[in-house]
């Protein structure tokens, strides 16, 4: 095996490049799939089949497909219906959309795991229905799925490569237009790979430490 | 579409199960015995099961698909045939994700199981064969199933690397027709199909293997699809 510390360092620039844009994939997926998720867990407790079922079947169908396919679908599907969005818009909406589907689980678990007694107290005090949702169950619930969010944080980290499917220059995306160029595979891979376990591992940590704040 | 592509679409889902039933097997071994290895008596056993576990887990499943692609071959001086290629990235990956199940599931296994199992001196491994995992195996079914689900979507990313699953057949009827809706959307619902068969699949086999030890199946709300977890710094939930 043979390693070359000046591909590294040749690589280095990309590298950051590369880091910044998946960062942002995170940041702004992360964002979209906590907003799409409650809005999907809040729709699911309508009391009316004619809103769950669709809801149920559309994000089932969603999280049981492959993200890859669906950056495709969106990527080349959109511009043909009149939309276009650059390649990073475009896999942005996918991931948070993708992840939406996960996070509404975790929501739901939240909003199930408020004791009846909240509900019952809400009742009882007359509150209106928009109140009770916002300043009774929603604070208590959302406490609660921080740590499970976290995860799916985590987990979206290791997906961002897939947007180098869809041209997006992300860690992976440069590490292979270097590679190409330079005919080095070996240490641009090797760097991003150690890069995503450094940063899920931090990640991790950071949730940790986060969780016990959150607990006690 | 004709008939010539829609071979091309069987073809993809051909290589698409095969991936699948691969790096399944491969993922099931991997993560049985990383899994036991992490309650293993001797320390520095454990500190390698989660070495592993922590580094395959970290990194993504499509950086390690690249890394086996692109940096075995020149580094060990043997290339590996596509499909084995993506079978191991695929299986090593997954199995990590697997091992914490496995690890989870023999931990919640009533303690007094273990200790009835040392006052009858029974060996480790009889132990182990005997008594832990004929009563953990039943609980692992519900997120060995999720995480199937999760590896049927990974093999999608085989195609990047050029592999003729059924996700690279969808981008090359996309490229003949010109017509991307149609094809996408057909290549979406086999997914689906593909993974709800899988459930259904694993739900049968659930129900099977937890009549076996006298329980009864986790009742269908409380089957909640998960994506696998992903933190635990040395532990964590199962």
């Amino acid at each position: 095996m043979k390693w070359d510390w000046s591909a590294v360092s040749e690589f280095m620039p990309y590298f950051w490049d590369g880091l910044l844009v998946t960062l942002q994939i995170l940041v702004l997926g992360s964002l979209i799939s906590f907003v799409l998720g409650l809005v999907w867990a809040l729709l699911m407790r309508v009391p009316s089949r004619w809103v769950t079922w669709p809801v149920g079947g559309v994000t089932e169908f969603i999280r049981n497909t492959p993200l890859l396919v669906q950056l495709f679908f969106l990527f080349y599907v959109l511009p043909e219906w009149g939309v276009t969005f650059s390649a990073l818009t475009t896999g942005v909406v996918a991931i948070g959309l993708h992840y939406s589907t996960y996070t509404m689980q975790v929501y739901r678990a939240g909003i199930e795991a408020v004791p009846v007694g909240q509900w019952e107290a809400a009742t009882a005090l007359n509150l209106p229905l928009r109140r009770t949702w916002t300043a009774v169950i929603l604070p208590q619930a959302v406490r609660r799925v921080v740590p499970a969010l976290g995860n799916y944080v985590i987990s979206m980290l290791k997906d961002t490569p897939l947007l180098m499917a869809i041209t997006v220059l992300e860690m992976l995306g440069e590490a292979r237009l270097f590679s190409q160029q330079h005919f080095q595979f070996t240490e641009p891979l090797t760097v991003i790979g150690l890069a995503f376990i450094v940063i899920s591992y931090l990640a991790s940590l950071a949730l940790r430490a986060l969780e016990r704040r959150l607990v006690h | 579409m004709t008939s010539g592509l829609w071979d091309l679409v069987l073809k993809g889902v051909w290589v698409t199960i095969q991936l699948l039933v691969l790096s399944g097997l491969l993922a099931t071994a991997v993560a049985f015995v990383v899994g036991i290895a992490r309650t293993h008596r001797l320390k520095f056993v454990r500190f390698l099961a989660g070495l592993y576990i922590e580094v395959f887990r970290g990194t993504s499943a499509l950086v390690m698909i690249f890394w086996v692609f692109f940096v075995l071959p020149p580094a060990f001086g043997w290339q590996l045939v596509p499909l084995w290629a993506g079978t191991l990235a695929l299986g090593l990956t997954y199995g990590a994700y697997g091992a914490e199940i496995v690890r989870g599931a023999l931990a919640a296994v009533d303690p007094a199981q273990r200790e009835g199992g040392i006052a009858l001196s029974f060996t480790p491994a009889q132990r182990m064969r005997l008594i832990l995992l004929p009563q953990a195996v039943p609980e692992m079914i519900p997120p060995f199933s999720n995480l199937l689900v999760e590896l049927l979507k990974g093999t999608a990313l085989v195609s990047i690397m050029g592999m003729g699953d059924l996700a690279f057949s969808g981008n090359l009827v996309r490229l003949a027709l010109q017509e991307s809706a149609e094809i996408y959307t057909y290549i979406l619902i086999i997914y689906f199909v593909i993974a709800f068969l899988l459930t259904r699949i694993m739900r049968g086999l659930e129900k099977k293997l937890k009549a076996g030890v006298g329980k009864k199946p986790v009742p269908e709300p409380d089957l909640e699809l998960k994506r696998a977890e992903t933190t635990g710094v040395g532990g964590g939930g199962a």
